[in-house]
């Protein structure tokens, strides 16, 4: 199955950037809007696995690479997600498409303070359970 | 112990969350309905040590001290992934690397997973009630030890892996006697496997214990021994090579089994440490004469994302870099974090009995025998603590083997 060429034809302008690093190394971003479906492409249609997902502060706000790995291949396509909000950070949760991934948007949520839409199960995860709610230990502020 | 339970509603067993054995805690709650663990949750986080912001504020070559010092077993691996990133970063590992430095990355690699593997099963053997397994294990295991502080002066936490090469030499004296250990470590590993194939009580307690098909194992998208052991055909090494490996030099298979359940990923484990006998073996017959490191200076701006097959499966580090001296962000993920959250399908529908055997069964760095309590919800007395649970385990043992002396 010719994974690059599938992404490009399905997701067509939806995606932002795309850019090979290396030949095992692909970045594409899209919109956050369309994060959900993008990832049901990866995930259910193409049968990528899930590695983990990295949350990020940047100077406009937040950004999120989902990595897929594509094992037959050794390919890691890496999702970029941006999200322009400082205030009230959020995006839609991936988990309802698969268990692997609620672990991870727990992390993100915690350590970043970012929103995850449709989480069923956003609490803390590697935080005490006193840490000060409004603390988010990733941003460059705390 | 107490069999009266009257179990007419729902009873939580928890396990956790410290335990003097254990290397890090967890804190699990089996929720049973009379020997069966109908739910679990897991509640983790009592060891994090926010080695992530900790990186954010070292310099590139001070971080492989923090990363290493993660785990204790897979010493090695996260270092590694951590290099791998900043050097995928460069232009990619063999590009940077020398040769000499690519096959004594991979020698160190392998006896951890020998070293790693020896451990989870002397505490596999333990659980079943097998301690002479147990023993056997833990002293084949320390010759190992002595290789690796032979090696890099350390029996655990090497410092042998930096940006473009490794720290330290292998001395060409040292040589042999690494020859030697792993010959002597194989007639152990042939024993280990006969008896877990041959053995009728060993095949007995852990077929269909703790099993994780194959669609849960893509569900939870599992990594490592866990996820080869439900036919998932996945191993870093061949599906993105590194050191050694990437040289195309060493030959060797990925160990893959169908059946998920707990015999399946103590074949596997076992097997493996075979094979890593074997890599360990080619590399140093053909480990080249050359230079271990490469020097590098700078780190240009840039992310790279670097990972490698720990023992317990795919460790993956990522790294931005604005081109200063430190890290805009460092995101670690260890095999376990993904493993670990799949004994919420793995345990459950299991027994109390299996409880403890399928929680160690995804080897989380540590051992989950916890302080364990099996408290009545509706009047919170106490009817068993952690040893019965463990006791448990064992018996379920002795008793498939007057089972079959009973025939």
């Amino acid at each position: 199955m010719k994974i690059k060429e599938t992404i490009k034809e399905k997701l067509g302008k939806k995606i932002i950037s795309w850019e090979e690093k290396s030949s095992r190394r692909i970045y594409f971003s899209v919109d956050k809007s369309d994060v959900y479906e993008t990832v049901r492409l990866l995930f259910k249609d193409l049968g990528l696995r899930f590695s983990t997902a990295s949350g990020m502060q940047t100077p406009a706000g937040f950004e999120i690479l989902y990595h897929f790995s594509f094992d037959q291949a050794g390919e890691l396509y890496s999702l970029r997600v941006e999200i322009n909000d400082k205030e009230r950070p959020e995006i839609d949760a991936i988990t309802p498409l698969f268990p692997a991934a609620e672990w991870v948007e727990r992390e993100i949520w915690e350590m970043l303070g970012i929103n995850f839409k449709g989480h069923p199960n956003l609490k803390r995860l590697l935080l005490a359970d006193d840490w000060p709610d409004d603390k988010y230990p990733l941003r460059r502020s705390s | 112990m107490n069999h009266e339970l009257k179990m007419s509603h729902k009873i939580i067993v928890p396990i956790g969350p410290y335990h003097p054995l254990q290397e890090e805690p967890e804190f699990f709650q089996l929720y049973v309905e009379g020997e069966k663990v109908v739910d679990i949750d897991i509640v983790i986080g009592y060891n994090h040590r926010g080695i992530e912001k900790i990186c954010e504020g070292k310099h590139y070559d001070q971080i492989p001290y923090a990363v290493e010092r993660i785990c204790g077993i897979c010493s090695s691996s996260h270092p590694y992934a951590y290099v791998l990133a900043v050097e995928d970063l460069l232009g990619g590992e063999a590009t940077v690397v020398p040769e000499r430095a690519l096959y004594i990355r991979t020698i160190i690699d392998e006896l951890q997973r020998i070293h790693s593997h020896l451990l989870w099963l002397g505490l596999a053997g333990h659980f079943i009630g097998y301690n002479t397994v147990w023993m056997w294990a833990w002293k084949y295991r320390e010759p190992v030890l002595d290789m690796f502080e032979m090696i890099s002066g350390n029996r655990n936490n090497y410092a042998m892996f930096k940006i473009g090469g490794i720290r330290r030499d292998i001395k060409d004296e040292d040589v042999p006697l690494l020859k030697k250990t792993l010959d002597e470590l194989l007639p152990a590993l042939e024993m280990f496997r006969g008896a877990v194939m041959d053995d009728p009580v060993i095949q007995a307690r852990l077929k269909g214990a703790g099993t994780l098909t194959r669609e849960q194992a893509i569900e939870w998208c599992v990594v490592g021994p866990t996820a080869r052991a439900s036919g998932i055909n996945m191993d870093v090494r061949r599906d993105e090579p590194y050191g050694a490996f990437l040289l195309g030099a060493i030959d060797w298979n990925v160990v893959l089994r169908k059946e998920g359940d707990v015999y399946a990923k103590t074949l596997v484990r076992i097997i493996e440490m075979q094979d890593s006998v074997n890599i360990i073996r080619q590399c140093l017959k053909k480990l080249p004469k050359g230079p271990i490191d490469a020097d590098v200076k700078d780190i240009p701006p840039g992310e790279g994302i670097g990972r490698v097959e720990a023992p317990r499966g795919e460790c993956i580090h990522y790294i931005k870099s604005d081109g200063t001296n430190r890290p805009v962000r460092h995101k670690i993920r260890a095999p376990s974090f993904m493993n670990v959250a799949s004994d919420k399908v793995a345990a459950v529908g299991g027994t109390i009995s299996d409880a403890t055997l399928t929680l160690a069964a995804v080897d989380p760095c540590y051992c989950c025998t916890e302080r364990v309590a099996v408290i009545n919800k509706q009047d919170n007395k106490k009817i068993m603590n952690g040893w019965d649970l463990v006791r448990l385990c064992q018996e379920k043992t002795n008793k498939i083997k007057e089972g079959m002396l009973d025939g």
